[in-house]
């Protein structure tokens, strides 16, 4: 199927504007007090249940902004001027708290509210669409489908909206609307010393953008160290695990090894276990006190104990070889079954023409594995990028440091992003880090998913 | 034997065989050295869960005293850390968000790949976009959220944020609905089939494997992660599931006394996982490379 060119989203918006614009023109009265009062084309037709789902919708919508998002979306230019305060009671001998506004409230609620416009739009669109179509039906001496009909499409032609509608409601809830609150925390002062509502917070611009990436020494400095380790790591944690976990695949499936089954099934038992228990196993075994340590010195091999996750050099070296000991077994499992699908054909002229085993790697299976498992290397790398669990079961980010801010020298930026939120409530900062995450990962997976036209080839089964 | 193989000279063959021998040799080395250092840490697990002595280690490899009252102790020693609960807990919320997941999941997938709509290339690209933030970022608001609405520290909350996602993990699901004929849909509609009655009767029959697999990953996710329940339990130690429960044995101040019970409870869960894993595998496999296995 050729793919369509599109029009840019600002000319499909005028043109849907039009639209309604020429069904005003052409609709009669009650066409066009629906575009005020919903469902009024519908019940003037006799679609009597319809109308009602309608003019419900547009009451709740009245209901739910009248009675409680406006007590919050009102605020939403200050973030809300009046603290809690705390007053001294003469007559009972206590601290009184008079209640003042909650800008974490006024923020959380005021989203909510503004979110609640997009389906009373969708529903205001089909609204005026029905009383449109009922009309131009009318007019034709056509009879109206009834209620139970208009129902059933919803499981045939409009089954998208049955599918789709649960789903979407947990998308915009869980989701959506977090990040939504989140970039817009990104814009606000809302850290320790702002934590209503004892102290409100208040929004100031692109101060935390600055501060970050120059204003602030010390936040510019850590920004930048964490997020080159971060990278640093995503590279050697991806490649290190693709090339590492292909050669074990190649070394088990060579022809005359045994027991490939047996191979397998050892490597794989490890993934089966999981993640959070052997990374905290494993890195239990490697404190001072840990049971390496205490072989390495029993053996006379080392005097002192080696530093594993207490030296930043020496932790950052681990961290990159423990998660070779945990995915290595995931590439294997995965290249497997791709390089029996190598043709065998490619293997022996390479033979033939006397290649080495090394340069028939390089020349044959790295070369087809990157083309069949392409999409799967970047989500991996974006998955380092972010790999939490890893980072911060083994060292937890540490050794600390004082160069950074709050963050350690193994901290990638997800995990500095959980410190500057779960111990330090610097909301702000972490959202700002967060902006900057999606800006990279977006990034690397934009240019990757161009490269590969998963896009075009997406259809090619329709 | 091939001609070619036939009128080689003799000792060329042979140097060829000793040749391969030598390297199946050197593979047979790395594997085994490999193996010792995939399964120590194993090993080390399962005797330490039954060792007797306490401590996050012991001089010797072999535990001078057998015991398996490091598990009946998680059990019945349930005053400072409540295993059994915690496993209920992580299974209650494994179910619940199961189901939900891979409902979700399935209905989204089949929309995306069998039905054409006016916003589908448009949700589509939204659902990629917003899986591009970094989780934990969403987190922190529906931490404030459920706090506002009363529902922190509770395993409902667990099960939303575990299952609240499931509209953009459906590119596998996705992928493996378009590799359906999509001929097998037009001839049911021709005999009067709805599209409701194709996704039950078409489309869910023909990929359970894909159904397996959506449901074991959901299944088995609650088990593994750490992060969503520190930061939405934080110290509501009865609501917490085993990952964070087991994390807290092996804090500093508590390991000493509870390190072969955290290798107890460890392998408690690593057997369920380990048995669904086995199960899950291929469909793993194919999953990850989006059948491109099949060529």
């Amino acid at each position: 199927m050729a793919v369509k060119k599109r029009d840019p989203f600002y000319l499909r918006l005028a043109r849907g504007f039009n639209e309604y614009i020429r069904m005003f023109r052409e609709g009669d009265l009650w066409t066009r007090l629906s575009y005020l009062i919903m469902g009024a084309g519908s019940l003037a037709r006799g679609q009597i249940a319809k109308g009602l789902l309608f003019l419900g919708g547009e009451a709740a919508f009245i209901w739910f902004y009248a009675g409680f998002g406006w007590r919050y979306l009102k605020d939403f230019g200050t973030l809300g001027t009046n603290a809690q305060l705390r007053v001294w009671d003469e007559a009972d001998e206590v601290f009184r708290r008079i209640p003042g506004d909650n800008s974490m409230l006024i923020l959380l609620y005021s989203v909510l509210t503004l979110a609640a416009i997009l389906p009373l739009v969708m529903l205001w669109k089909s609204n005026v669409r029905a009383a449109y179509k009922a009309q131009k039906l009318r007019e034709s001496n056509k009879s109206l489908p009834g209620f139970l009909a208009d129902a059933k499409t919803l499981l045939d032609n409009r089954f998208h909206m049955t599918l789709l509608s649960f789903p979407m409601i947990t998308l915009a809830l869980f989701t959506a609307l977090p990040i939504v609150f989140m970039v817009l925390i990104a814009f606000t002062n809302f850290d320790k010393s702002h934590q209503p509502p004892g102290s409100l917070f208040g929004w100031v611009g692109l101060a935390n953008m600055r501060n970050v990436v120059f204003s602030n020494p010390l936040y510019a400095r850590s920004f930048g160290g964490i997020l080159g380790w971060t990278f640093v790591w995503a590279v050697f944690a991806t490649f290190s695990n693709y090339i590492l976990g292909m050669i074990l695949a190649l070394m088990i499936n060579k022809k005359g090894i045994k027991l490939k089954r047996m191979w397998r099934t050892i490597f794989v038992t490890t993934i089966a276990i999981p993640q959070f228990v052997s990374l905290m196993l494993v890195s239990k075994m490697f404190t001072d006190t840990g049971v390496v340590n205490v072989i390495l010195q029993r053996l006379h091999i080392v005097s002192s104990p080696i530093p594993f996750l207490t030296d930043a050099n020496w932790a950052r070296f681990m961290v990159v070889m423990i998660n070779i000991w945990v995915g290595i077994p995931y590439t294997m499992l995965m290249s497997t079954g791709i390089l029996m699908n190598i043709p065998a054909e490619l293997y022996e002229s390479a033979s033939i023409d006397g290649a080495t085993p090394v340069q028939t790697f390089i020349s044959i299976t790295l070369p087809y594995m990157l083309f069949v498992t392409g999409p799967y290397l970047i989500t991996t790398f974006v998955g380092n990028i972010n790999n939490f669990n890893v980072i911060y079961l083994l060292t937890a980010g540490g050794p600390a440091t004082l160069d950074y801010y709050q963050g350690g020298k193994t901290d990638l930026l997800v995990t500095w992003l959980y410190k500057l939120t779960v111990n330090e409530q610097n909301y702000s900062l972490a959202s700002t880090i967060g902006i900057f995450i999606f800006v990279i990962v977006a990034a690397l997976s934009l240019t990757v998913y161009n490269l590969t036209g998963s896009v075009k080839k997406e259809d090619q089964f329709s | 034997m091939t001609n070619a193989e036939i009128y080689k000279p003799a000792g060329r063959s042979a140097s060829i065989k000793s040749r391969e021998r030598a390297a199946n040799a050197a593979i047979y080395t790395v594997l085994s050295v490999m193996s010792l250092f995939w399964l120590l840490p194993v090993l080390w697990l399962l005797v330490s869960s039954f060792r007797g002595e306490p401590g996050a280690y012991t001089e010797y490899i072999m535990p001078k005293q057998w015991t398996l009252s490091n598990y009946t102790r998680l059990f019945t020693d349930t005053a400072l850390f409540s295993f059994p609960r915690w496993y209920m807990n992580t299974l209650f919320v494994a179910v619940c968000s199961c189901a939900i997941t891979t409902f979700l999941t399935l209905m989204v997938a089949y929309t995306y790949s069998r039905l054409r709509f006016r916003w589908r290339r448009g949700l589509m690209n939204i659902s990629l976009v917003l899986g591009m933030f970094p989780g934990f970022m969403s987190m922190i608001a529906i931490y404030h959220f459920m706090k506002a609405i009363g529902l922190d520290q509770s395993l409902a909350a667990l099960i939303m944020v575990y299952s609240g996602g499931a509209a953009l993990g459906y590119y596998v699901a996705k992928g493996f609905f378009d590799t359906i004929p999509k001929a097998l849909d037009e001839a049911a509609t021709i005999d009067g089939c709805t599209r409701n009655g194709i996704f039950w009767k078409i489309i869910l029959p023909s990929s359970l494997p894909i159904v397996a697999y959506t449901a074991l990953t959901a299944f088995i996710a609650p088990w593994l992660d750490f992060i969503f329940v520190s930061v939405i339990m934080k110290d509501n130690y009865a609501n917490y599931t085993v990952s964070v429960g087991l994390f807290r044995m092996i804090e500093r101040e508590n390991i000493y006394q509870y390190y072969t019970r955290f290798c107890a409870g460890a392998v408690l869960v690593a057997i369920p996982i380990t048995l669904l894993f086995v199960k899950m595998q291929k469909y793993y496999v194919e999953g990850v490379t989006g059948g491109a296995v099949k060529g």
